[in-house]
């Protein structure tokens, strides 16, 4: 009898948040000015999501752990180059658009026909991660069309805590408003959850691991089928950097006392 | 289904009742936005009971209450919220879905509109007419950009950002609900709600003020040593004073999560920015933040901005803030605090 979790992470690829991005027109429709020539990064909150794939299935005996990614293939190979050091898993690339721009029907949509081919999935044990949101197209749509895709009913957003009970059963905490969290119980798998940060730091580098990820990592590149992410049906009226510069006053060499009596009146006011 | 733009749209505002059956006042500031929209809509409620809701904006205008109820809807969960939503916007034959995005709706109307052959758009931040069509205002790349876009899509889900518009009131009345039942089942049930484990209450959406703790508070002073005790007391005495919602930036929030002595009230949830909230407060205090523009976005919603910063040209400040009193945070917030009661 087969044990442990099936733990497909989906998870794609965005420019590194220190970079300074700029909207150009292209022939699809809007892009970055010199997008692939940008660093990028994965996902932040999706990376969450791959760190705790990665705990649970070292927690949990006879789990494995999938990376289901969209992104342009050559971009795709430089970041796995640092992420297959963090933990273990299987990746199964897309070769397509990861721009923010893109409908996050299409691309939930290719992501659940990669998740659907994957050899001997026991969709009774599957949990289904990923970030809550994206930090390029920042909807928070596409993993809730995944689930509806494979059937999976049971899903929670905005997630930083997993428990697995003795009988099988999850314990989730999601972020809610008020800086609250809602407790849910889900009796079993499947269940698709997107992670917010959770409650895990960043796995250290392991050269061993990245090893032997990357043996298999470089095969997934090479077979990534081409996917289709576009914007048919969107028309962008206008995409801007929005105007940030203030009139700064600066105060200099004015008294802590005067400074904390202008700044309370300012609050009271 | 692509069935293009028609001048005039099938509205449904789509809201679900809080835990004592009223509704939020994002709800209310949705259906003062499909107000103004100046096209008829119908409003759909999802609760335990929408009944008193419903009569609490009897007069809004509306040309239609419809009403999913049950103690199973009560719930804020997917499998229910979705079947209730889902039959809401079929009964309504909506073309346009307008709701808050509340953590509720956000979690399930994506899903919603994948059933209905639409497409949802969530954190909205305006809704509007041009040359007859639907326009809508979004964020991508957290924050970082602005985009206003016009959708064939129908059934067209619109999720609205709180804060975005003006709540409807003094609209009570007695309203007729068209009640639709709903067959929903779900393996999850719902506990409740906790706090974060700091017992600390710093997060406060409805402050009038935020308060934003840098990374320049745990680092070395100016006797080359860090006074972190020192720094949760005068921020903790603020916080108790001014009933301010507490942020932070990510690096200090990174820096706990690898379990170096920081400050200790500090959790993931209270980090603003790039990777973290972007809250809509009318003003904002921050002190000892460093930083450029994936940080800074963490208080692009705020409208009155001041810093106490030594750098006085940090990015966090020059350009971004009214005021910047280039002083040591520490003696600032220390008399501050001696001022406020």
């Amino acid at each position: 009898m087969n044990s442990g979790y099936q733990i497909v992470v989906c998870a794609s690829i965005v420019p590194d948040p220190l970079q300074t991005l700029e909207p150009v027109a292209g022939p699809q429709g809007p892009a970055l000015k010199n997008e692939m020539m940008l660093p990028a990064v994965l996902d932040p909150w999706a990376a969450h999501a791959l760190f705790e794939a990665a705990h649970l299935a070292r927690n949990t005996p006879g789990s494995k752990v999938y990376l289901v990614s969209l992104a342009p293939k050559a971009k795709l190979q430089q970041v796995m180059m640092t992420v297959a050091q963090k933990a273990p898993f299987e990746l199964i690339a897309l070769d397509g658009p990861s721009g923010g721009f893109t409908e996050a029907a299409d691309v939930a949509s290719a992501l659940a026909a990669a998740i659907q081919a994957i050899p001997d999935l026991d969709r009774s044990r599957l949990l289904l991660f990923g970030g809550w949101e994206s930090a390029s197209r920042g909807a928070g749509a596409t993993m809730q069309i995944v689930g509806e895709l494979l059937g999976i009913r049971e899903q929670f957003q905005g997630v930083d805590e997993l428990t697995v009970g003795a009988d099988g059963s999850l314990r989730i905490l999601e972020r809610v408003e008020g800086g609250k969290h809602q407790v849910s119980l889900c009796s079993a798998a499947p269940a698709l959850l997107g992670w917010a940060t959770g409650n895990l730091p960043e796995p250290r580098n392991n050269p061993q691991v990245g090893m032997l990820n990357m043996r298999a990592m470089m095969l997934a590149l090479q077979k990534a089928k081409p996917a289709h992410a576009a914007a048919a049906g969107v028309t962008f009226a206008g995409v801007a950097v929005p105007k940030q510069q203030r009139e700064t006053r600066l105060v200099r060499d004015m008294p802590a006392a005067d400074i904390a009596r202008e700044i309370v009146e300012w609050i009271r006011g | 289904m692509d069935s293009g733009v028609t001048a005039m749209e099938t509205i449904l505002v789509l809201l679900h009742t809080e835990s004592d059956g009223a509704l939020a006042r994002s709800a209310l500031e949705t259906l003062g936005l499909a107000r103004t929209l100046g096209m008829p809509f119908s409003v759909g409620l999802a609760g335990a009971d929408v009944k008193a809701a419903a009569d609490s904006i009897a007069a809004c205008g509306a040309t239609r209450f419809l009403g999913v109820a049950g103690v199973e809807f009560a719930q804020s969960r997917y499998g229910t919220d979705a079947a209730a939503a889902e039959a809401l916007a079929r009964a309504a034959d909506a073309t346009v879905i307008l709701g808050p995005a509340t953590s509720r709706w956000n979690r399930v109307m994506p899903g919603v509109a994948h059933r209905l052959g639409g497409r949802a758009d969530t954190h909205a931040t305006g809704v509007g007419l041009a040359e007859g069509k639907l326009r809508v205002t979004r964020w991508y790349y957290r924050q970082r950009m602005e985009a206003v876009i016009e959708r064939t899509h129908r059934p067209w889900a619109i999720l609205v950002e709180g804060g975005c518009g003006e709540a409807l009131t003094g609209a009570a009345g007695t309203a007729s609900v068209d009640m639709i039942a709903v067959d929903a089942h779900s393996r999850t049930e719902v506990e409740g709600l906790q706090s974060p484990k700091t017992g600390q209450q710093t997060i406060r959406p409805d402050a009038d003020l935020l308060f934003v703790t840098g990374a320049g508070w745990s680092k070395n002073q100016a006797d080359g040593k860090p006074r972190v005790e020192e720094a949760e007391k005068l921020i903790l005495g603020f916080l108790d004073a001014t009933q301010a919602s507490l942020g932070s930036s990510k690096s200090l929030v990174d820096l706990s999560g690898e379990g170096q002595a920081v400050l200790g009230f500090l959790t993931h949830l209270n980090q603003i920015g790039q990777t973290g909230a972007t809250p809509r407060h009318r003003k904002g205090l921050a002190t000892c933040c460093h930083g450029e523009e994936p940080h800074v976005v963490g208080w692009r919603f705020v409208t009155e901005r001041r810093a106490v910063n030594l750098d006085a040209n940090c990015g966090w400040a020059r350009g971004k803030a009214d005021v910047v009193y280039v002083a040591d945070a520490f003696e600032v917030m220390a008399q501050v605090n001696a001022l406020l009661p």
